[in-house]
């Protein structure tokens, strides 16, 4: 699945990976971030 | 929801969880809606995929040095192999 | 001179399982579908079975967390031998004395409690040594009228106890959102635990100290207690000093989601070590709110719910002296603005900073105390193992320092971490649960250092994407 062009729903975990990493990550292969949000389970 | 005012063409998810069980749930609320559990998006059936950062089709289209500084630690921490397993499946529907 | 010294700490539980239909996910849920009370009920534990549930018995003092490794999974499958309510540490005390204190401990006049259960709360915190009989007899038990009344006009929410309504409590404004009967009832859950880990501490300590001689309070939970201009005004803390009889002392909240504790007990030394007060007490209390919190994953899993304890915890922390374990204050780990949420940088923030600072290496830590919710409550849930997730970062960034071979990652986290234990009660299951552990430990020689780190969650609040955390070695 290419990432350049896609608009992309980032759902990151704070002992995972984050939704601020997620989202450089998939900016920096030309996605568009529609809306991130980091979960916390506990 | 912002998905329900722009529509769902070309959108996918991209998740860190780092574990099998929680990265699953996601995907598959997403994707088909499982209520069970109900996480934040609980009863919510997008139809939308899910991938996960660590996913080898992901990871090769990141910048490397932004992947060393965001990812190398994650992926050295968690069984990375265990926890994308589902994803594919999932997709697949 | 010596860093500032942790003299005593206090692990108290409560068993709340009427409380759990007041907890943040369960009290949604009801509204959506009442139907779901009687899954909920019978999936309930009794108090035997709470207090017989190594975990809880690792966080009272009974046992130690590392020992859980040794019990067969699942844990609520057998009660731990020897379990006792009274903790190395604290008392594990039974919903009628909760409700009691509840009582206590409310100065607006919104609890009624009836007077059965005065009456056993009275018994049983009395046999603890925790209340003055004059103290429990200046309280009102509550007719069936003023319990019930307003239960039916809206204006008050059962507390229920063995099934039947015991009590109520009301709301404290008519209109105001910050002052409805589940806030408050959330708030003065928390000042009760707190309050009742705070006279289990003066008790372990009133050989050689009285409530005068606590200068300053400083309490680390995370409830909002305050009114509609001002919904997170807080000040638990003096309402807990209060409460424990602290005349000479004032305080404040510390908040930072689950670091806030931990965030205390450095501020505590930090007071101390700039020669303000001799003696702080640090006191958070549970979280009402999570009770129930991963109760569907139970129910579906024909599990008990586990989540039907407030914690609560007291650190006395003082000037220091040889013969105690240091607060280690040259070596805070801080995670700064600027270090970003790469989870490498906080790792290096809160792991190998305050090592570096020390001149330690990764093996020279005794024990490492994180995130230490018990696995048991979380992975029916899919949330994972918390406490092994951070053990693992943590490992994995000493394997690419090259401190530690990849495969003898799992060697490392056998030998410095420990398996979770603590209720998923947030601050207090972030490092703090484990002080108690560590005192004990360096007071009999066993252990040398132990880093405490804790994480704060702050972008769930929407005003920053940041999570924040903070940490120290304790040292003996």
């Amino acid at each position: 699945m290419d990432l350049k062009g896609k608009r992309v729903l980032v759902i990151g975990e704070r002992d995972g990976v984050n939704a601020p990493a997620i989202e450089a990550c998939v900016k920096s292969a030309g996605a568009e971030v529609l809306y991130a949000e980091t979960l916390c389970f506990v | 929801m912002v998905v329900e005012q722009k529509g769902t063409e070309d959108v996918v998810a991209v998740l860190g969880a780092n574990s099998a069980a929680a990265v699953e749930m996601t995907a598959l609320t997403l994707m088909s809606g499982d209520p069970s559990y109900a996480g934040p998006l609980a009863g919510v059936a997008l139809g939308i995929p899910s991938f996960h950062i660590l996913e080898p089709e992901i990871v090769g289209q990141i910048d490397a040095a932004i992947y060393e500084r965001e990812l190398a630690l994650s992926a050295l921490a968690m069984d990375v192999d265990e926890v994308v397993a589902p994803m594919k499946s999932i997709r697949e529907g | 001179m010596r860093y500032p010294v942790i003299t005593g700490v206090a692990n108290v539980l409560a068993h709340a399982p009427g409380l759990v239909r007041h907890g943040s996910k369960p009290l949604r849920d009801l509204a959506g579908d009442p139907g779901l009370a009687g899954a909920i009920t019978a999936h309930l534990r009794s108090y035997d079975a709470a207090v017989g549930y190594a975990p809880n018995q690792a966080y009272i003092g009974n046992r130690d967390p590392e020992a859980l490794r040794a019990l067969p999974r699942p844990w609520f499958n057998a009660l731990d031998q020897g379990a006792s309510a009274d903790g190395a540490f604290g008392d594990f005390i039974g919903e009628a004395e909760l409700l009691g204190l509840l009582k206590l401990c409310d100065r607006a006049r919104l609890v009624q409690v009836d007077p059965a259960t005065l009456g056993a709360a009275r018994a049983g915190l009395n046999r603890r040594g925790l209340v003055s009989v004059a103290e429990m007899d200046g309280l009102v038990p509550g007719s069936d009228d003023a319990i019930v009344k307003p239960i039916g006009s809206g204006d008050a929410i059962p507390l229920w106890l063995d099934g039947r309504v015991a009590g109520s409590i009301a709301r404290g404004h008519e209109q105001d959102e910050a002052l409805t009967a589940n806030v408050l009832l959330e708030n003065l859950a928390a000042k009760s635990t707190g309050v009742l880990a705070l006279r289990r501490l003066l008790r372990q300590v009133e050989h050689r100290l009285g409530p005068d001689d606590i200068e300053f309070v400083i309490a680390g939970s995370e409830e909002a207690v305050g009114d509609r201009y001002q919904r997170g005004g807080g000040n638990l803390a003096k309402a807990i000093a209060e409460a424990g009889g602290l005349g000479r002392a004032t305080g404040f909240d510390v908040k930072s989601f689950c670091a806030s504790t931990l965030y205390g007990v450095f501020n505590a030394a930090a007071m101390i070590q700039a020669g303000i007060f001799s003696r702080v007490v640090v006191v958070a209390g549970g979280s009402l709110a999570k009770l129930g919190m991963k109760y569907r994953a139970h129910v579906a899993k024909e599990m008990p719910i586990l989540e039907d304890v407030l914690a609560g915890i007291a650190i006395l922390v003082e000037r220091g002296t040889d013969a105690e374990p240091c607060i280690r204050l040259d070596t805070l780990g801080l995670h700064t603005v600027a270090t970003g949420s790469s989870q490498q940088a906080v790792v290096e923030a809160l792991v190998m900073s305050p090592l570096a600072k020390a001149g330690y290496r990764l093996r020279d830590v005794d024990r490492y105390a994180t995130e230490m919710h018990n696995p048991e409550v979380t992975e029916p849930a899919g949330s994972g193992d918390v406490p092994t997730g951070n053990y693992r970062l943590i490992a994995a960034l000493g394997a690419m320092r090259g401190e530690i071979a990849r495969d003898a990652i799992p060697a490392f986290i056998t030998a410095h971490g420990m398996p979770g234990y603590a209720p998923t009660q947030g601050h207090i299951a972030s490092a703090v649960c484990y002080l108690a552990h560590a005192l004990r430990a360096m007071r009999s020689g066993k252990m040398k250092r132990a880093l405490f780190m804790a994480k704060g969650s702050l972008f769930l609040g929407r005003m920053t994407d940041a999570a924040d955390g903070v940490s120290f070695l304790l040292e003996a």
